[in-house]
């Protein structure tokens, strides 16, 4: 309730400055032409928009799979830990809008390369929560595991894996919110459509108002997929606010 | 002549096949703190086949260390551990909070590779001895403390280990519902026997269910006395001769 008061004080504020401030608006648009642009331009935002909601959606399908495949590969694997860990923590240092040119060169201009830097702008906060999240099963259960004469893939589909549901969860969550800044980086380094090419055109068009619609849909896509991820971990990992074994 | 080098022959062989667990000598001592610390030193425990062996002493004493050096979850520094397989109960239920109640007492059976049907239809098969009918669909957080703990025991007591290794299992528990269940799993035990290492800090409750009482020092643990208790089935706390046994317990711990 309040984050919409605020939302609406900084609209009115904004929308005040625009008009009354003397603001070109192909310098700063207002809010309502923001709006009229959503509205006029909704036949090009919308076909830009699957454009890269499919990116989206794609990229981090993959950083999920790959993510909880080398999760899993660390998990099981010390020496792998020890090894590919480092370097896993050295690839976030590397700048994804340095790279996504040399991406494009090598990937070519479809949605390859898109799909290479969502994937990899995804894949760090999925494979380090989930392997945390690996981690942190209560070595108690995993000794009642061994008790019971389970074997290692018995202990691991069984315990270890829905144990780690809700930090995969918290991975992906934080992925989706810059799974949306990767895909238009990717757009922007080289592509014909998709919002962050149109954000690139509206520009220098001095179509100011349609690049902010574009934004606001990148935003919107962002918080709706935050929010579904949010609504499908309420379905699927409904013990999460609660400790295991302890139950209430 | 003949009769004593036979008893000699004899003797190692009964042992074998009477002793569940035989723990001779054990010494543990955790490495990796600032300075090692000797958990147990020297601690010679048997348990016969059928018998039910409570271990008490003091916090911190290396109790715990001792049921998992039975359960073969950890090896001993030196002396020698030998067990029958032995199933692992610890104090919190450790329900899986994404199972519900059937699904987690059949959990020893699925570890095992029974398939999903027939490992929940025979954990059903238990449910009403257990008190527990009618809770199959219910997730742990939705049991009573007291009901979490049966869950866990039915599913411990189907992992079908001749050995029970039971680390305070009611410690957890307020006082009236732990009364209960000892009073529960005494009668369990008078049903199905099995042999119990019962690890405990709560004398009464380890007289109240043992055959035989096993107290050990503060760390690093030895065996400083050990209680058979002769007593009639089932008992109850109050009994003079529980009170005095306690007594004597008491006394050994100080």
């Amino acid at each position: 309730m309040t984050a919409a008061a605020l939302v609406l004080a900084l609209l009115g504020g904004w929308e005040l400055y625009a008009r009354l401030g003397g603001v070109d608006s192909f310098i700063l648009p207002a809010p309502s032409e923001i709006a009229s642009a959503l509205a006029d331009d909704r036949a090009l935002l919308w076909s830009n928009f699957t454009v890269t909601a499919g990116e989206v959606l794609l990229g981090i399908a993959v950083a999920l799979a790959a993510g909880l495949a080398l999760a899993l590969a660390l998990h099981l694997s010390g020496a792998l830990r020890r090894a590919v860990y480092p370097l896993l923590v050295a690839s976030q240092t590397i700048p994804i809008v340095v790279i996504a040119p040399l991406l494009v060169v090598w990937l070519g201009y479809d949605i390859g390369p898109k799909l290479v830097i969502v994937a990899l702008v995804c894949f760090f906060p999925i494979v380090v929560n989930a392997l945390d999240g690996l981690a942190r099963v209560d070595p108690d259960l995993l000794k009642l595991m061994r008790t019971f004469g389970a074997s290692r893939w018995r202990t691991l589909w069984s315990v270890e894996l829905p144990a780690t549901l809700p930090s995969l969860f918290s991975g992906a969550k934080i992925a989706a919110t810059v799974a949306v800044i990767g895909a238009v980086l990717a757009e922007q380094a080289g592509s014909s459509e998709g919002l962050g090419h149109l954000l690139l055109q509206a520009i220098p068009q001095l179509e100011t108002a349609r690049a902010y619609a574009a934004v606001v849909l990148l935003a919107a896509l962002a918080i709706g997929l935050f929010l579904a991820l949010t609504a499908l971990e309420r379905v699927t990992v409904p013990w999460a606010r609660r400790p295991v074994g302890r139950g209430a | 002549m003949q009769i004593t080098t036979e008893a000699v022959v004899e003797e190692p062989r009964t042992a074998a096949l009477n002793e569940a667990v035989e723990l001779v000598e054990v010494r543990r001592v955790f490495r990796g703190g600032p300075s090692p610390v000797e958990a147990l030193a020297g601690v010679t425990l048997r348990v016969r086949v059928g018998e039910v062996v409570a271990v008490v002493g003091p916090s911190g004493c290396g109790k715990s260390t001792l049921l998992e050096l039975a359960c073969g979850l950890q090896a001993p520094d030196g002396g020698s551990a030998r067990a029958l397989p032995a199933a692992f109960m610890p104090q919190r239920d450790l329900l899986l909070p994404w199972l519900n109640a059937l699904d987690n007492a059949a959990l020893a059976l699925r570890a095992q590779g029974l398939a999903r049907p027939r490992a929940r239809a025979r954990a059903a098969a238990h449910f009403e001895a257990f008190g527990l009918r009618g809770f199959e669909a219910a997730r742990p957080w939705e049991l009573s403390g007291g009901m979490r703990q049966r869950v866990a025991f039915l599913r411990t007591l189907l992992a079908g280990t001749p050995v029970l290794a039971l680390d305070e299992p009611f410690g957890a528990l307020d006082a009236l519902t732990r009364e209960e269940l000892q009073g529960w799993l005494a009668a369990m035990l008078a049903r199905e026997p099995r042999t119990v290492l019962l690890v405990t800090h709560d004398v009464e409750e380890a007289i109240v269910l043992a055959d035989r009482v096993i107290v050990l020092s503060p760390r690093p643990g030895r065996v400083v006395a050990e209680l058979d208790v002769p007593l009639a089935r089932p008992r109850t706390r109050t009994d003079a001769a529980v009170v005095a046994l306690r007594a004597r317990t008491l006394e050994a711990l100080a």
